[in-house]
């Protein structure tokens, strides 16, 4: 315990006073070049260490990872393209990537549209009860995955047919003489796979609405006023007036949400670990990985995941030049 | 977060008068949007919303102090019709959970202290070398660094995954699978891009004039940075250390994979592992997962404001 916590706090110190002894070196050995050298270095001595570990962390791995992917289990012989055709045509994992297409679908779509609507209503209420309002809804985004998930184990939970049951979902629908439901194992309409979805739409409402909030008080009244003027109603001023002058941040809120979507991983490997029909790739990459140690599929999988990722890599590279030519 | 933009006044005839210059009207005719606005049916909405949101917390909150009987036997609800009655109250999942012997085999108490020893080395090291960083992209002309700074902001968005597979053998090789070098490592090098963008963010949005005045008066980079750029940098720093201590602390993935069980395991990965249990120590697992959420709740509740301030300049994490 002593020996942890003396480990912590040297790497503390280790870490950072190393860290002001390598740029102190770095700058003096740029200092020493001489004018006409030093200009030049100098930003290599100041951004390199960093971007050496995004080198080493980042850029290097995912290069050996796509080579990996041309190769078998154990990474000592290339098979082609055999591993991905193995997984495109496996009808399991087709279906895992059809679970992945419904979180898609669905999570980042709903968490816009409920953080857009607890953003209008708390907006109405006095500055306290906005706060408290806006806190209780922001509060989850704190939360693990884990902790999320054992939290909605006291909704979710199942106990066999005849006791008393301890999950607030079951008793619910035990009022109406039905159930009890062992939940996670009903996939009949994807049942199981939106309910594990309604956990990660609870941690990210908050963030939805944090962001479109400010970004509805930013937007000038003369032009609700205006609408008014005319005649619209509430609602039309809604959707017509503020929606289009927040378009900007319900993009930057649905692609962020929708990165964290694509690579969902603990609240499926914790709730059901990929059965009953609700695995997802991100589980399915470890499950390759550990459980099965075949490093050739765990890279063809990421393989992918970045593929789809792209698009989105694209846009925000995009939005990020116009960022800078605007400023 | 409560500043409203009134629009120019005076621009002319056709500009209404904003709803602001209309106090002097009867104070029964309230504007039918903005602060205060809420009518009752829209409070109870709110009010709803509000306890279904926090519903599965008390659950379990609620589940984390009762006896393993009374658990299993009853809804956490079920308390609600005698919620003084001492039988039903019981700190032993908490002690259990905490203490070092348990059949469980799970002790939180030693892994909240490896979550402390994974998450503040992992949070406050890269701070410094992005900073430099950061420096270097917003102060410095240099070739190359538009084109690396985009690559950074492309990589904000690409999974961590991609790197695991490399990086497990990788550590294998050099014999630190299993140590908290390794998760640290991971952490520094998968939070740097995060890091330099927020600060160098940041950072360009600071007046230049103070910069250029610095050089006039004949400060080398080095002195810049450490006496004008870092003190001015500060709340970015808090936002970029806010966002990283809430995502090495609630990582499960990476202290799954580098980390593992056993005696250096963190708070995340035992919590997990508590979930598998069906018969004894069933019962601990609301009171670990309280142990588990107490420290990113607070760290939340209390820097709010820096959380907000790091999210609204639209960070995003991979």
């Amino acid at each position: 315990m002593v020996i942890k916590l003396a480990n912590a706090v040297l790497a503390i110190l280790g870490g950072i006073g190393g860290a002001i002894l390598l740029f102190w070196i770095l700058n003096k050995l740029a200092e020493s070049l001489g004018r006409r050298w030093e200009d030049r270095v100098k930003p290599w001595a100041f951004a390199g260490p960093a971007i050496l570990a995004i080198g080493v962390y980042l850029i290097y791995p995912a290069v050996v990872t796509v080579q990996l992917s041309f190769a078998n289990a154990s990474s000592t012989a290339y098979v082609g393209l055999a591993n991905y055709k193995d997984l495109l045509t496996s009808p399991d994992f087709l279906g895992v990537l059809i679970n992945n297409l419904l979180w898609i679908l669905i999570v980042p779509a709903a968490t816009v549209a409920l953080g857009l609507g607890v953003a209008v209503l708390a907006d109405r209420l006095r500055s306290r009860g906005e706060k408290a309002a806006k806190t209780v809804i922001f509060l989850p985004m704190a939360i693990s995955m884990v902790g999320a998930a054992t939290i909605w184990r006291s909704v979710y939970e199942y106990q066999p047919e005849g006791e008393s049951q301890t999950g607030l979902l079951n008793a619910i629908v035990g009022l109406f003489h039905s159930g009890p439901f062992f939940w996670y194992s009903i996939d009949t309409m994807h049942l199981n796979s939106l309910l594990l979805m309604v956990i990660l739409i609870w941690t990210q409402v908050g963030y939805a609405m944090v962001l479109l909030s400010a970004a509805i008080k930013g937007t000038p009244e003369d032009t609700i006023e205006a609408a008014r003027i005319d005649g619209a109603n509430e609602r039309r001023i809604f959707f017509r007036v503020i929606v289009p002058q927040i378009k900007g941040t319900i993009i930057t809120v649905f692609i962020t949400v929708l990165i964290g979507v694509m690579k969902v991983f603990d609240i499926v490997y914790i709730t059901t670990n990929g059965a009953f029909n609700t695995d997802v790739i991100g589980r399915r990459f470890y499950n390759e990985l550990f459980t099965n140690g075949n490093a050739g599929y765990a890279a063809t999988i990421v393989v992918l995941l970045m593929l789809a990722i792209t698009p989105v890599l694209i846009y925000q590279v995009r939005q990020f030049k116009a960022e800078e030519a605007g400023r | 977060m409560t500043i409203k933009i009134d629009p120019a006044p005076g621009l002319g005839n056709e500009t209404p008068p904003s709803r602001r210059s209309l106090r002097a009207k009867p104070a029964n005719a309230r504007p039918s949007t903005g602060t205060g606005s809420a009518t009752w049916p829209l409070r109870i909405v709110l009010a709803v919303v509000c306890v279904v949101w926090m519903i599965p917390v008390v659950g379990l909150l609620i589940n984390s102090f009762r006896p393993r009987d009374n658990q299993f036997s009853s809804g956490w609800w079920s308390i609600l019709g005698n919620p003084l009655g001492a039988t039903q109250w019981t700190l032993d999942n908490y002690d259990r959970v905490l203490s070092s012997a348990d059949t469980t085999g799970t002790n939180m108490g030693q892994a909240f202290l490896n979550s402390f020893v994974v998450t503040v080395p992992a949070t406050i090291i890269p701070i410094l070398i992005a900073a430099f960083a950061a420096y270097a992209f917003t102060f410095m002309t240099w070739r190359g660094r538009n084109v690396i700074f985009v690559v950074i902001v492309g990589l904000l968005v690409v999974p961590n995954q991609v790197a695991l597979v490399p990086l497990l053998k990788l550590y294998g090789q050099m014999g630190i699978n299993q140590t908290f070098l390794a998760v640290w490592l991971t952490h520094i090098g998968f939070g740097m891009p995060l890091a330099v963008y927020i600060l160098r963010n940041y950072m360009s949005s600071l007046p230049g004039a103070v910069i250029e005045s610095a050089k006039i008066d004949g400060a080398s980079h080095f002195t810049t940075f450490w006496r004008l750029i870092v003190p001015m940098s500060v709340p970015a720093i808090a936002s970029f250390a806010i966002f990283q201590f809430l995502w090495v602390w609630n990582d499960l993935l990476i202290a799954l994979i580098f980390l593992g069980r056993g005696e250096n395991t963190v708070l995340t990965v035992a919590l997990q592992g508590l979930q598998g249990q069906t018969g004894q120590g069933r019962e601990l697992i609301p009171a670990a997962g309280f142990v588990t959420i107490v420290v990113p709740v607070l760290v939340f509740l209390s820097l709010q404001r820096y959380f907000i301030r790091g999210m609204t300049t639209g960070a995003v994490k991979g």
